[in-house]
């Protein structure tokens, strides 16, 4: 995926005759993209008729060794502080936990984080793909693609693929500035610089609030998108084969005006309430927080300490309120 | 796409069923009750092709909670295997002089569990997050209310189908008690 493959990619599909997808993704490399940028940013571009060599390349039906199930629980929501993105860290195939600890929330660039559900594979190879999108983008055009835009722009690869087996279910949470263009220019153009993560901590507590109010388009962003074409912007998003419990959760505790220390622990509470509940999520919890300064990655948790501090703090509460009607008889 | 649920208290259980009767897409009925007086302290909710299959299960002596919920998962598993399956889903709620309340959880695969909070339904995706969450053995009546009407009000809010009043009964040593209706309008 680096810059050099794309100069000089004579990579044929042959090469990897089963993986029908790698063939496609190849596909993608020949044509040249053209972004037409109008006032409103649209973005056209040209997808090859990947539909076609798909269908040439591809046998009808390719055999998988093992069952490909959406088993996860990822959760997105926007507050005063910024957008919190949380998920859990198991990777399931059928009735197998394949990894116990896979990274389901995965940054892009200093001011985006995208969460993933679907087929592992299928996720990585679009993350990374939406990656290189976006690096070239700003190469390209000096100026960082927002966040709406790479939603539309990851939808539109995704198209060509709607009715195959390409399942991925991506969720951005980021950040859009109002001045990126300024920064662009000032800062040295290399790659650390696009990925570098708001993990300096020289922030102090009043930063996180701040909001641009230039422009409508600037501030926290949570959009999801789908394989099968659905593209949505909403404040909560879950998503997963643990999202119902994950939403029940959500929706009883959130508020705009949590502040970051609760609001890490609702997405924790929420993620490890749908890892209780659901067979295909569970073992830890990721969670990352994004503000106007970037992302920060909060340490991964395990949530089986989570479920014995739950049933403590739960033995406790019934003691004391044992206590309280014990004194309230006593006096 | 009907939604049974019931909490467990110290010394009663709170049962609550939606009031859709649905043919298809149709609401057929808005005001249908889903839960069935076995005696004087046991209630049975259900849902599914439940149909005339419950009158046979009225025998007129007083059962034990546990003894009924045995006796209907019996009936249910032996009628599995024949050409006539029921498909129902089943809370069996009760209160016994001796062993204090209980809250059966059965469906139609005659799966019975003995638990303190139980849902049926989609709707029950939804919900058990929140039982789990706030639920604890020493709910007083009102807690239980409480925590019954935040769930109603998660399913009204994420649950695609409309389901706007809910039936509540409440069961302890003096039987079973009508309370008011939750409906979406009143909260």
């Amino acid at each position: 995926m680096a810059l050099e493959e794309i100069c000089n990619f004579v990579k044929t599909p042959s090469e990897f005759p089963s993986l029908s997808l790698e063939g496609t993704a190849s596909s993608l490399y020949l044509t040249d993209y053209t972004f037409q940028l109008t006032n409103n940013s649209l973005l056209n571009f040209e997808i090859p008729n990947s539909a076609l060599l798909f269908s040439e390349n591809h046998p009808s039906s390719v055999s998988r060794p093992f069952l490909l199930t959406h088993g996860t629980t990822t959760l997105g929501f926007i507050f005063q502080g910024g957008v919190i993105a949380a998920a859990d860290t198991r990777a399931s195939a059928g009735g197998l936990v394949a990894c116990p600890s896979s990274h389901k929330v995965i940054p892009i660039h200093s001011h985006l984080v995208v969460t993933s559900s679907g087929s592992s594979a299928d996720c990585t190879l679009w993350k990374r793909i939406l990656y290189r999108e976006m690096r070239l983008y700003e190469l390209r055009n000096k100026r960082r693609l927002s966040i709406r835009g790479s939603a539309k722009l990851l939808a539109f690869m995704l198209h060509p693929f709607k009715g195959t087996d390409v399942c991925v279910a991506l969720t951005l949470c980021g950040w859009d500035r109002a001045d990126d263009d300024r920064e662009y220019r000032e800062q040295p153009h290399d790659s650390s610089s696009f990925l570098a993560c708001g993990h300096s901590s020289s922030a102090t507590a009043s930063d996180t609030t701040i909001r641009c109010s230039a422009s409508p388009n600037c501030g926290p962003k949570l959009i999801f998108v789908c394989s099968d074409g659905t593209r949505l912007q909403n404040n909560v998003i879950s998503v997963g084969s643990g999202s119902p419990y994950a939403y029940g959760i959500l929706d009883d505790g959130l508020s705009w005006n949590l502040s970051n220390k609760e609001a890490f622990s609702l997405a924790r509470q929420a993620v490890f309430r749908a890892t209780h509940r659901d067979a295909y999520s569970g073992n830890n919890v990721d969670l990352f927080h994004i503000t106007a300064e970037g992302w920060k990655q909060r340490e991964r948790e395990n949530l089986r300490e989570e479920y014995y501090r739950d049933m403590e703090r739960k033995a406790k509460e019934v003691e004391e309120r044992k206590k309280e009607t014990l004194l309230k008889t006593a006096t | 796409m009907e939604y049974l649920i019931g909490i467990q208290g110290q010394d009663f259980v709170l049962v609550a069923a939606d009031n859709v009767a649905a043919s298809s897409i149709i609401q057929m009925k808005h005001d249908y009750d889903k839960m069935f007086k076995l005696s004087e302290k046991i209630l049975l909710l259900c849902v599914g092709e439940a149909g005339d299959t419950l009158y046979k299960m009225r025998n007129g002596y007083e059962l034990s909670p546990s003894a009924a919920a045995n006796f209907t998962r019996k009936n249910l598993a032996d009628y599995l295997r024949s050409r006539t399956p029921y498909h129902v889903n089943l809370l069996l709620a009760g209160y016994d002089d001796t062993d204090g309340p209980g809250l059966f959880y059965m469906d139609y695969l005659a799966s019975l569990a003995k638990t303190p909070f139980a849902a049926h339904g989609y709707g029950a995706f939804l919900t058990l997050s929140i039982l789990d969450r706030y639920y604890r053995p020493d709910l007083t009546r009102d807690e239980a209310v409480d925590l019954l009407k935040k769930c109603v009000e998660e399913l009204n809010r994420r649950f695609i189908l409309n389901l706007p009043s809910f039936s509540v009964r409440l069961i302890d040593k003096d039987g079973v008690h009508d309370l008011e209706k939750i409906s979406v309008g009143n909260k």
